[in-house]
């Protein structure tokens, strides 16, 4: 093969390209900052996203319920005491929820008849549905006969019926004007209790009765005979109102009491004239009447807008105590160190109670519950910030800065924190449920009293639920349900956030 | 490592002067309870009051409360909750049940806890992972009150198998007062059995990566073998101490659960004592707690030195 190199025409040579400038392509893709990286993570993440969707519920929850809920915290009734959550018009509809529902066992026939007898007095029936009947053999004067027992479902607002009142003239009066104008029939006719063999105590009773436990005697068509007062002379006051069906026009509707009225009154209706609606508990009600639902809201704004603040104050203290141990380490380092050490070592309930017992007479109760979590609450932070400190300070950027003339300060706020910012804020967001959870426990042991300040807060909520814990456990579901979401999905955005930020610590868990 | 231990334990106990020290100035500023004139013990605590100096200067009165504890181990006469009583036998009366109640709750929820730990870190990355992860993520975030609830609600209301409170009287070991006990067990455990989880997972996740265990597999072990033998004995580096840290631990209760299940241990004691307020109850038992939480973290601190030698070497230099 003879080949030469030496010489090669001009025409074999050809240009590769000539129609362009060759130059590094233009990158596409839009750079992304630390923040927009750690937010594309954070999404990935599915259960955070979701958790993060329900903290924003729960938030908003807490915001709007006090104010669309038409019930006050701080007005309540004290008659319609841990009843079942209730709203008239869903309870109309029968399908079993928001009806004011109770279990009633083994209620006799007797029983059963008098709760018959509120329904068709007033019009609101209490019993909603017979669950079962047993018949049982029972001894009655010598003889084996059969007793049936009832299980019943009834609805707790219609159950109170009638109850005895006394009221003022002018109250009277207002109660007539009240029913001339809306058409609702407050006040019933007065019976006597020696038309109804002696009964003092049941103002339900308003029918002819055969013995004092109330048995109702019935007429041959199987209905209740009416044994309204129409003694004139007994009456209190002029009645010129609404009168109930069936009424000749000679029922009294009033008994003179000594400068007042003694009446029979429906107390669901009376309610509407109190407050001017129907009572209507989406979530019921508890041991003091509160509405659960307004209550869930009030001590939710409470809890959340506390721990914010109480994270807020102990971010900044602990930030700034861990930057300077952090940075200028040695002897420093140490007595720092002692220091959090000893306030370490005191447990919470104690730091709470102390404060409580001095400052809360000085300053209020909440302003020394809020010092007791910041007396304490930033250790955690300033060990974390000082750990972030000793991870960076040693490294090249510092240096530079340094080299640079930057003075303590600015190295140590301008160009180490913001590399441990990521870290920080992480740990915020799981500080929250930890505050919350404290001073739902201190609330709930009764330790720190906000009832007179807030009305209520979660822990006084579920402190009362648990006292009634069989009777009205709704009293205790719904507030446990939005501490347990509230708490999970906060710990589970807090844990989202955190791997999103510091993808090397995934599936780290503390 | 002695030197370290000795370091530490000197630390504690003046940490302990000092927190104690403070308590007890606080409490000895506010004006003690008042005494109520027809009660047969007035004359006794008031002698008692005046032996320890309650009309001296603070720091001579926290001088008399260090003598007479550390001489006598006398803490002091209650003067609201058991009128006349010394405080540190009620706190002894009820030490037990305490102690009885959290030894069930440890016994059944640490090795359920680690199982579920090392059942989840083996299944890592599958639908049973999730699920437990998932679960222990929850079961940490619920505050234990509502377990509370939830048991007394289902079992002990709904289904009857179990009573509401723990019976009263002392005998601790028949079986009645075992089922009795159940509800508050139960509800101790839920959070212990979480954590126990947690840590066991992220421990042997972490250490089911590392290199020898792929030797021990490359060597001929099976993956049961090379898991009991080389992973679970470093997991143990980080569990045992914690599991040291809660047996420390039992002694202080639940202020909480002993409170709901009326157990009368001294949880409940502490709670009434602030309630009430009763002042020298309230000392003993701030300061018993301080002891506890201080003790716990250096015995775990310590026996992480014991169990692992390259953490003794480390704290040498």
């Amino acid at each position: 093969m003879n080949t030469t190199y030496e010489y090669i025409p001009k025409e074999k040579f050809e240009f590769k390209q000539l129609d362009a400038n060759l130059h590094d392509k233009k990158l596409e893709t839009k750079s992304r900052g630390y923040f927009a990286d750690a937010m594309i993570r954070f999404k990935k993440n599915k259960s955070s996203v979701v958790a993060a969707w329900i903290i924003l519920f729960l938030v908003v929850f807490s915001i709007l319920s006090p104010i669309i809920s038409i019930n006050d915290i701080k007005t309540y009734d004290d008659t319609y005491t841990n009843h079942p959550p209730f709203i008239k018009a869903i309870a109309d509809m029968e399908i079993g929820i928001f009806d004011g529902a109770i279990p009633r066992k083994s209620q006799s026939e007797t029983q059963k008849l008098i709760w018959e007898a509120i329904g068709k007095e007033t019009g609101l029936n209490p019993v909603i549905r017979v669950v079962g009947t047993t018949v049982q053999q029972e001894k009655y004067r010598g003889q084996m006969r059969d007793v049936t027992y009832y299980e019943l479902e009834n609805n707790k607002y219609y159950e109170r019926g009638i109850v005895y009142r006394v009221l003022s003239y002018e109250e009277f009066a207002k109660i007539q004007q009240f029913q001339n104008e809306t058409g609702i029939q407050v006040i019933y006719p007065y019976v006597e209790s020696k038309d109804i063999n002696g009964i003092k105590d049941n103002p339900n009773i308003w029918y002819a009765v055969s013995d004092a436990k109330g048995t109702p005697k019935l007429d041959k068509n199987g209905d209740f005979i009416p044994v309204y007062s129409t003694n004139e002379a007994m009456a209190g006051a002029e009645y010129n109102s609404l009168r109930i069906e069936g009424d000749p026009g000679n029922y009294i509707y009033s008994y003179a009491k000594s400068g007042a009225v003694h009446v029979r009154i429906c107390y669901y209706n009376y309610y509407q004239y109190v407050n001017g609606h129907e009572p209507t508990f989406l979530f019921g009600t508890n041991v003091l009447g509160q509405c659960i639902f307004t209550a869930i809201g009030v001590g939710a704004r409470f809890s959340l807008i506390f721990a914010v603040i109480v994270s807020a104050i102990n971010l900044t203290i602990g930030a700034i105590y861990g930057a300077i141990q952090g940075y200028y380490g040695g002897a420093v380092d140490m007595v720092m160190d002692r220091i959090a050490d000893i306030l370490n070592g005191i447990p919470f309930i104690v730091v709470t109670t102390l404060f409580q017992l001095h400052l809360a007479q000085k300053v209020g109760i909440l302003p020394s519950f809020l010092f007791a979590f910041v007396l304490t609450g930033w250790l955690g932070m300033a060990a974390l910030t000082r750990k972030q400190f000793y991870r960076f300070k040693g490294q090249e950027f510092v240096l530079a800065a340094r080299t640079l003339g930057a003075s303590d300060w600015r190295l140590m706020f301008k160009h180490i924190f913001p590399n441990s910012l990521g870290t920080i804020i992480t740990s915020c967001a799981l500080v929250i449920p930890g505050v919350i959870n404290s001073e739902t426990s201190m609330t709930y042991l009764g330790i720190i009293n906000l009832q007179e300040t807030f009305g209520t807060s979660i822990g006084v909520l579920m402190s009362q639920g648990q006292t009634a814990m069989t009777s009205a456990p709704h009293a205790m579901i719904f507030p446990s349900i939005f501490i347990s979401l509230l708490l999970i999905s906060f710990n589970l955005f807090g844990n989202g956030l955190r791997d999103a930020f510091n993808p090397s610590m995934r599936g780290v868990d503390d | 490592m002695l030197k370290y231990t000795i370091q530490r334990i000197l630390f504690m106990l003046l940490t302990l002067f000092v927190i104690i020290g403070m308590c007890f100035m606080l409490i000895r500023m506010l004006p003690p309870a008042q005494l109520d004139p027809t009660d047969i013990h007035k004359d006794i605590i008031e002698a008692r009051r005046e032996a320890m100096g309650y009309n001296k200067p603070l720091l001579v009165q926290f001088g008399i409360f260090l003598r007479d504890v550390l001489l006598h181990w006398d803490w002091g006469v209650s003067d609201k909750l058991y009128v006349g009583r010394e405080v540190f036998s009620i706190f002894a009366e009820k030490m037990p049940a305490t102690i009885i109640v959290n030894i069930y709750s440890i016994i059944l929820s640490i090795p359920i806890g680690i199982l579920l730990g090392i059942f989840a870190a083996l299944k890592k990355n599958t639908w049973i992972d999730h699920t437990i992860s998932t679960l222990t993520m929850v079961v940490i975030s619920v505050p234990s009150f509502v377990y509370a609830f939830v048991i007394q609600y289902v079992f002990s209301y709904k289904l009857g198998w179990l009573p509401f409170l723990m019976n009263p009287g002392t005998d601790y070991f028949t079986w009645d007062m075992f089922v009795s006990m159940l509800p508050a067990v139960m509800s101790l455990s839920f959070g212990v059995i979480a954590g126990f989880t947690r840590t066991t997972r992220a421990e042997l996740t972490e250490v089911l990566t590392s290199e020898f265990m792929l030797l021990a597999r490359t060597k001929g072990l099976t993956k049961a073998q090379a898991t009991i033998r080389h992973a679970l004995k470093n997991c143990m580096v980080v569990i045992l101490p914690s599991i040291f840290g809660q047996f420390i631990g039992v002694m202080s209760g639940s202020l909480i659960i002993e409170k709901i299940f009326s157990i009368p241990g001294v949880g409940q004691l502490y709670i009434n004592s602030i309630n009430a307020p009763d002042y020298p109850m309230f000392i003993m038992n701030t300061a018993f707690y301080t002891t506890i939480g201080l003790a716990a973290s250096i015995v775990v601190d310590i026996s992480y030195g014991l169990i692992d030698p390259r953490i003794r070497m480390g704290s040498k230099k």
